[in-house]
């Protein structure tokens, strides 16, 4: 199973080198960020095991530990995004 | 009555208090106990090194906003397929370590050891491409400072316009802050693998007690987890011909 | 509730407990006793405690004529820097989680120590790597940025050392973050047997959500240092306008983590506050669940306020206002708190040892404090009074009439259990009320100071005469506080060797750290304890005589 989602990452990695040679206007940092995320994704609920941990706990921090990470991004750019309203 | 408490925690699990494997320390209960509380803790601390390079991704995600352009051309002048074999580098490590987790759960000593020295392998191999990464900048004389040049370097998609050096700088100076954090984190990582491998060459992980391969593992995969979104960020700017 | 002793006192031969289990210094500075590592801390930041006070008389009396006669403009700069940056990063973050928390989490949740010991150990360490840097760089000449150490001034213009200032504060966050580390992997991991998450006093729950801060803020400052050191040392540019940085940015990234570093300094004090109030109003706290959700409440919302320090800095005016109703909402689980507490207070049994007067000050101080936050969160208002003494008074109400009344009341509280001895009830009663009315005196006019206009970080206001009279007023005031500082750490002193040994639990409070002696044996208790009683069982404590109520002792 570990070398199924090895496989995964590689191909995952080619694509997103594959993905990146073509003109997808302003998707293609999306589709890169998106592959970028299943990739970290698989490596964390299958390598660091978090798909099976026993306690509801792991998942938890992960999830805080992402949800404060996109907080800071996101009411930081709240900032700057808006900067040019005004 | 004040006689030493420890002997009181060991008749909890009626056991004398030599039969317990020397690594339980005496301030836990039992060893899954330890071993939840060690995981714990590193799931903990790689959160904290979440918010730590969240912070970095916070600057670059500002300024490549800003200066898209800019950040695009800067981007094209990093080699794409030497990023592109490191990743691929550091995926056969996460392998590697993953293996390595299984050997210590079954007691394979030799798969151990072997799984350990490969992924440090793999590591060096990361970090010596990445030395030729930064050698070439320097060659080029895109490392921000004194001797900082970023001439007549076309911004992709938009033939004519050339890309404004000053904010060329501004990449190269978060590739270089962001490349160089995750490199200084892939030194610390070959540090604690080392000594992974000398003790499990010394035989010192066994089924019931091999915490330290679990936990420099998450620590490895985290590091690896970095990795798969700075190189899209940086090396996958604006490719396309 | 008196503290006199109904029985005499015996000089017992003194049992083995963990200050006299092992003497020299080695086994003090490689020990892995939580409680041990507590002391380590405490003497650590009384120390620096004085160094922040010695600036903080320093800048009073620069301030007690209009015009700058006592120091020159850069020394007043690096006055009003070094104390804030001691007092913020060496006194206020570590006060009360490293000692207080250090001492009694292990305790209050039946473990025998925290989970990693020598990590804890590790943490002052690094906090006293970070000290001594710290004290290295105020030796050399200091850093005159204020503490707030903005960019461009600190990463392009000032000659001060900021690169080991900058230093400093990172090694010691990582001791903070490693505190916060041990205390939730405590948390989760080593409760007693019987100890639910509901049966935790209430002071874990603050622990848990400064932890969580610690854990998640930290970081971000310490990731800001690392890029003002490079762009000071590789001229790297990432702050610098003439590069195309953006200063903004600085504020954004240094506020992600000061802003809920203030919760960090008030967390841990609320919960102090509620075990005092519940002990000496002899009852169960008011809505336990509320006062333990709000904890973790105030931890998550204090995250999402922080550019109500930029309102006039240059964002945008929507993310302003996004902002500032993201900090009044911040607001209400403090507010929640409070309401709780007085509920707690009523119909009571009160008792007014010098503990629950610290605890009455921190109600009093705290609210203004809070109220002013919200004046402050209001644009229109943030405005007039961004920058000015306004702003002064409101963090100093929240951080010393609230954050040190808080860990004054906490050590008084807890020392019989620290030292073993009592100290002297009368002093410690004068000590709180001198305490409490040298602050009030510093720092009120100083809301009048910045309401009439009076800018911060100014060492001259002659172009304003007229507010000489409430600066002379805040310096005596400041003076009045330092006695009220100086007596407890006079007479915990004294009572160390001349103080009445204290009980098991003198004041008869409820939670395990009262059940272990006074002072307690290095791995705290006997036998592992089973919980079987809720928290706060005071009707059980007060009552051990009634037939059918069953009994926690």
């Amino acid at each position: 199973m570990y070398f199924g989602v090895f496989f995964a990452l590689l191909v995952g990695t080619g694509l997103t080198v594959y993905a990146a040679t073509l003109d997808l206007g302003r998707y293609n940092a999306a589709v890169a960020l998106g592959i970028a995320t299943i990739k970290a994704t698989l490596v964390a609920l299958f390598f660091m095991h978090v798909w099976h941990a026993s306690e509801k706990l792991t998942k938890l921090v992960v999830i805080a530990a992402l949800f404060f990470l996109l907080l800071l991004l996101g009411l930081t750019m709240s900032d700057y995004a808006t900067r040019m309203w005004s | 009555m004040h006689d030493s408490s420890t002997t009181v925690v060991h008749e909890r699990n009626g056991e004398a208090h030599a039969a317990h494997n020397p690594a339980l320390l005496h301030h836990f209960a039992e060893p899954q106990q330890q071993r939840d509380a060690a995981s714990l803790g590193m799931w903990v601390f790689l959160a904290t090194e979440v918010m730590f390079f969240g912070g970095l991704f916070c600057a670059y995600l500002v300024y490549r906003q800003w200066y898209f352009g800019d950040f695009a051309a800067a981007s094209k002048s990093i080699n794409m397929g030497l990023g592109a074999t490191n990743t691929a580098v550091l995926i056969c490590s996460s392998l590697t370590v993953v293996l390595a987790v299984w050997a210590a759960q079954t007691a394979r000593r030799s798969l151990l050891v072997g799984s350990l020295a490969l992924t440090m392998l793999l590591g060096l191999m990361f970090l010596g491409i990445k030395g030729i990464e930064y050698r070439d900048k320097f060659v080029e004389h895109h490392v921000p400072g004194a001797s900082f040049s970023f001439e007549n370097e076309p911004i992709p998609g938009h033939p004519g316009q050339y890309a404004n050096a000053r904010h060329a700088q501004m990449f190269f100076s978060l590739y270089f802050v962001m490349t160089g954090l995750h490199a200084l984190h892939m030194i610390i990582g070959l540090g604690i693998f080392l000594w992974l491998l000398i003790m499990a060459w010394k035989g010192r992980f066994t089924p019931e007690w091999h915490t330290p391969v679990e936990i420099g593992g998450l620590y490895w995969h985290f590091v690896d987890i970095v990795w798969i979104y700075l190189f899209p960020l940086l090396y996958l700017i604006d490719r396309h011909p | 509730m008196s503290m006199s002793m109904t029985t005499p006192i015996l000089q017992p031969v003194e049992r083995e407990n963990y200050l006299n289990k092992e003497y020299g210094v080695w086994s003090w500075l490689l020990t892995t006793d939580h409680k041990r590592i507590a002391l380590l801390y405490l003497i650590s930041i009384t120390f620096f405690f004085f160094i922040g006070g010695f600036f903080a008389l320093l800048i009073r009396l620069e301030l007690l004529t209009p015009v700058g006669d006592l120091v020159q403009a850069d020394t007043y700069n690096k006055l009003f820097t070094m104390h804030g940056m001691v007092m913020v990063f060496f006194f206020l973050i570590p006060s009360i989680p490293a000692v207080l928390g250090n001492f009694l989490v292990p305790m209050m949740i039946g473990a025998k120590d925290l989970a990693f010991p020598r990590i804890n150990l590790l943490s002052w360490y690094l906090y006293i790597i970070g000290g001594v840097m710290m004290l290295h760089c105020m030796l050399t000449g200091g850093v005159d940025t204020g503490w707030t150490f903005y960019a461009p001034f600190s990463t392009s213009f000032t000659n001060t050392n900021i690169i080991e200032a900058g230093l400093a504060i990172f090694v010691a966050g990582f001791s903070s973050i490693l505190t916060g580390l041990n205390f939730v992997v405590t948390i989760h991991r080593m409760r007693a047997p019987g100890m639910t998450w509901s049966r935790l006093p209430l002071f874990i729950w603050a622990h848990y959500a400064t932890s969580i801060i610690q854990l998640l803020g930290t970081p971000v400052i310490a990731v800001t240092i690392v890029l003002v050191a490079a762009e000071r040392a590789l001229h790297l540019g990432i702050f610098d306008p003439k590069l195309g940085g953006d200063p903004l940015l600085f504020q954004h990234l240094f506020w992600f983590y000061s802003h809920p570093a203030v919760y960090i300094m008030i967390l841990p004090s609320m919960g102090v506050i509620t075990e005092i109030i519940a002990c000496f109003s002899r009852k169960r706290i008011f809505g336990y669940h509320f006062v333990a959700f709000s904890s973790i409440a105030i931890a998550v919302f204090g995250f999402l306020v922080w550019a109500h320090h930029m309102f006039v800095a240059g964002i945008s005016v929507y993310s302003a206002l996004v902002f500032s109703f993201l900090s009044y909402a911040v607001a209400l689980p403090s507010a929640i708190k409070v309401f709780n507490w007085t509920a707690t207070l009523y119909k009571g049994s009160i008792h007014y040892d010098a503990p629950m007067l610290y605890a009455f000050g921190f109600l009093g101080l705290f609210t203004i404090g809070g109220l002013t936050g919200l004046f402050l969160a209001a644009l229109g208002i943030d405005v007039h009074v961004t920058d000015t003494y306004f702003v002064v008074a409101h963090f100093h109400y929240i951080m010393v009439g609230g954050a040190v009344m808080g860990y004054l009341g906490g050590m008084h509280f807890w020392w019989p259990k620290i030292s073993g001895r009592l100290y002297p009830e009368g002093w410690a009663r004068l000590a709180a009320l001198i305490v409490f009315i040298g602050f009030n005196l510093t720092f009120f006019p100083q809301f009048v100071l910045g309401y009439m206009g009076m800018p911060r970080r100014y060492y001259d206001y002659s172009h304003m005469p007229e507010f000489q009279v409430l600066n002379v007023l805040s310096t005596a005031g400041a003076t009045v506080l330092g006695v009220g500082y100086l007596l407890p750490m006079v007479y915990f002193l004294w009572s160390m060797r001349y103080g009445k040994p204290a009980s098991d639990n003198p004041w008869n409070a409820a939670g395990l750290e009262w059940k272990t002696a006074s002072p307690p044996t290095t791995f705290n208790f006997d036998a592992e304890p089973v919980v079987t009683w809720e928290a706060y069982n005071y009707e059980e404590l007060d009552a051990p005589h009634k037939e059918g109520v069953p009994v926690a002792r």
